[in-house]
């Protein structure tokens, strides 16, 4: 990209710009646009017009949004460990920014080429139930308390459907490079068929499925929001936060919804690519330039749509106790997975 | 065995041998005692200002027990003090969401002592009015439920439909919560031009919005998880806590005053059915709600067709003052039997109510159906239930 721009930049100042470019040109919008979406489309579903005074349509309820939360006194409850209570939501956000660090947006476009993309981003993904156990317990709340152990339960127990599930797309993409998986995924093909290259929610479908609702739940959504659970626990592990730290917490949400269905479309849908038949590319570096900039449109549009279906299920189901949510993960979606791989393995081998 | 032993049901009664052991167990082992979570008097899942007092061991509730009084407004000592066309005001504000059904058996009891009935014209009104005060109950009742399990979509429908019930009970009577429009020997006015046909309409509407709710919440199969065997109330434990209305038909009893009683309402000038459960779970207490609201719509529809022509007030005096005597008159409101016990002396107001609300004795029922269950059952068992806080605390 740097030699595009025709511009002598140090190592450390190319890094430094992708992360600042990550953070402006990605998550800001992404943030943005999936929660003036996320409430538009919910308020439509509930035969409602959701935000309208703030900006043209409500477009910038966000920022009024967020004027309102900075406005707000930043409390900490006298009992509560202090230090702790205040790093909470910052580990949690930085679980959301760490792990865009590893997503392509386009065939130069990524911020890191990280040969164990996947494992990192895995590995990643859980330092949040760090932030949310950090949250609960510093807190000195009990209801507090209840949602943040009700979350690292939940989210352990959900983090291995999730491995099981990407494993059928690491055995059939030969690679844990998140780039080479959607090289893999566009320059595949489905028994010589090559006009829809391979993506892998046709082949990994059942992969897909689990990973999709152990996403829901890493996110804490409705069906599985047992540690929010506003109806009994008040917002659980949030229940103490105000004003910024709250907000960060809340745009943590949003945003980490937003960087996992950009993860899930890297994964199964192909992520920045179209089907390399349709241009005659074959490999990464005979991609056109053009990519750069049509990819992340691509990784946009596919992004809102897994989003639109992780708010769907939101909003459309109640949500489980907790007892159910840990009996769903281990005696369905883990043997599932593991049958998964092991008939992908099989593929892998015969054919 | 004692009493309680043997009404526990199987699964409740391990659970909570299971969590008295645990408790001890790590008394012992670890020194961690149990958790003591006060759920209210402002939370949620109270809609008001219930407190429940729940001692935990981790998520199993060992013994919980629910403490109101937050909201105590002393209605029977205020009716002390008010002539009885004042006091329709006052009980309006019990079930505020069914309010004109709180009206009702108040002024029945009151034209019992006086020996005063009403024209069968505001018979018929009244009981349509009373009819769908029930379905503006508990129509947010099935919305608030799936907002409890948290499905938040179901009460935003709930309080759309709602608002057409409202509409109309607000074109009839002036007030959309408090119509305070029952009196003495009948109605405060005749229905306005075009209220029937308006009425038929929107219980077509309703119909839809319980096909709807059945859909949307009943078919699922997360609510179902939830509240399948959850909070079993069996037949005889209902009757000595003394439920009614819904929770006690969801626990298998045949038991409507609407249709047990004969009172000078219009009821028994419909076809309508009164739906039981044999389960007594929290499934069923919805379930039973869910056929009543349909009825409820059947029930307004067939009386529209049927209003008598006639006067709608019958020849009370001006000044009313109630002979010396007792009276008592329950009715089949939207939470239960909620009934009135008056005195006279004679005087323009009454010497003495008593005021027995549905809620009350439904909520008694709490300590024993929450011992054993997890936390976020404590949340749908209440919801359940349907309490209203203001029909709790009067």
């Amino acid at each position: 990209m740097m030699q595009v721009l025709a511009l002598e930049v140090p190592y450390w100042g190319q890094s430094l710009l992708r992360v600042l470019g990550g953070i402006v040109a990605v998550l800001l919008p992404a943030g943005t646009i999936v929660y003036v979406f996320l409430f538009k489309m919910m308020s439509f579903m509930q035969s409602r017009l959701g935000p309208m005074e703030a900006g043209p349509y409500g477009s910038l309820q966000l920022v009024a949004e967020v004027g309102k939360w900075l406005q707000k006194e930043d409390i900490v409850p006298e009992r509560a460990d202090p230090r702790i209570f205040k790093m909470a939501p910052i580990v949690v956000l930085a679980s959301t920014f760490l792990l865009v660090a590893v997503v392509p947006f386009g065939p130069d476009a990524w911020f890191t080429n990280f040969e164990a993309g996947v494992f990192y981003a895995l590995a990643v993904s859980s330092l949040s139930v760090l932030g949310i156990l950090m949250a609960g317990w510093a807190s000195a709340n009990k209801y507090s308390l209840l949602g943040g152990l009700r979350a690292a339960g939940q989210l352990i127990a959900y983090e291995l459907p999730m491995v099981l599930a990407v494993i059928g797309v690491i055995i059939q993409a030969e690679t844990m490079n998140l780039q080479q998986i959607v090289v893999a995924q566009n320059a595949g093909e489905i028994f010589g068929f090559s006009g829809l290259g391979n993506p892998y929610l046709i082949t990994q479908l059942v992969g897909f499925v689990i990973f999709m609702i152990a996403v829901q739940a890493e996110l804490t959504q409705a069906p599985f929001d047992m540690p929010i659970a506003e109806s009994e626990l008040v917002s659980g592990y949030m229940t103490e936060y105000s004003g910024f730290r709250f907000l960060m917490f809340f745009i943590g949400e949003f945003a980490t919804a937003g960087v996992f269905a950009l993860i899930t479309s890297v994964l199964f849908l192909g992520g920045w690519g179209v089907p390399f038949a349709w241009f005659g590319w074959t490999d990464v570096d005979s991609v056109s330039n053009w990519m750069n900039i049509v990819g992340p449109i691509i990784m946009f549009t596919k992004m809102m749509l897994i989003v639109f279906i992780i708010m769907w299920v939101r909003f459309s189901s109640p949500r489980f106790r907790e007892d159910q949510l840990q009996r769903f993960a281990w005696k369905v979606l883990i043997p599932v997975s593991l049958g998964n791989i092991a008939i992908t393995s099989i593929f892998k081998v015969v054919m | 065995m004692s009493l309680t032993d043997r009404l526990l049901g199987d699964r409740q009664r391990l659970a909570y041998i299971a969590s008295q052991a645990a408790d001890s167990r790590l008394n012992v082992e670890l020194e961690t005692e149990g958790m003591t979570l006060n759920i209210g008097p402002q939370h949620p899942a109270t809609h008001g200002t219930l407190r429940i007092i729940a001692r935990l061991d981790g998520e199993q509730v060992v013994w919980a027990e629910p403490s109101c009084g937050y909201m105590h407004r002393g209605y029977e000592k205020l009716a002390e003090v008010r002539t009885y066309p004042q006091v329709t005001s006052l009980v309006n504000r019990i079930d505020w969401l069914g309010s004109f059904a709180n009206e009702v058996p108040f002024i029945l009891a009151a034209e019992k002592l006086m020996g005063v009935e009403a024209p069968a014209r505001s018979q018929h009104i009244r009981t349509i009015l009373f009819e769908l005060s029930r379905i503006a109950n508990v129509s947010l009742f099935l919305g608030d439920l799936g907002v409890q399990m948290g499905a938040i979509t179901p009460v935003f429908f709930a309080f759309r439909d709602r608002e057409y019930v409202l509409n109309l009970i607000e074109g009839a009577t002036g007030g959309r919560f408090h119509p305070n429009f029952d009196r003495i020997g009948g109605l405060k006015d005749d229905l306005p031009k075009g209220w029937i046909a308006e009425t038929k309409a929107v219980m077509k509407k309703l119909r839809k919005f319980c096909d709807q709710i059945d859909d949307l919440l009943f078919g699922n199969e997360i609510f179902q998880a939830r509240m399948r065997g959850i909070g079993v109330i069996p037949r005889d434990v209902a009757l000595q806590y003394g439920l009614s209305g819904a929770n006690l038909r969801a626990s298998g009893v045949d038991w409507d005053l609407r249709r047990d009683q004969s009172l000078p309402m219009a009821w028994n000038k419909a076809d309508w059915k009164v739906w039981t459960h044999p389960d007594g779970d929290s499934y069923a207490r919805c379930w039973v709600r869910l056929q009543e609201t349909r009825e409820s719509t059947k029930i307004v529809d067939q009386l529209l067709d049927t209003i008598p022509s006639g006067p709608i007030m019958a020849k009370v005096p001006k000044i009313i003052k109630v002979p010396e005597g007792e009276a008592w008159v329950s009715t089949e409101n939207p939470l239960g039997e909620m009934g009135y016990y008056v005195v006279s002396r004679g005087e323009l107001g009454p010497f003495r109510v008593k005021i027995r609300s549905a809620s009350f004795n439904n909520m008694s029922v709490a300590p024993w159906a929450l011992r054993g269950v997890y936390v976020p059952d404590i949340v749908t068992i209440l919801a359940s239930l349907y309490f209203i806080l203001g029909d709790i605390d009067r």
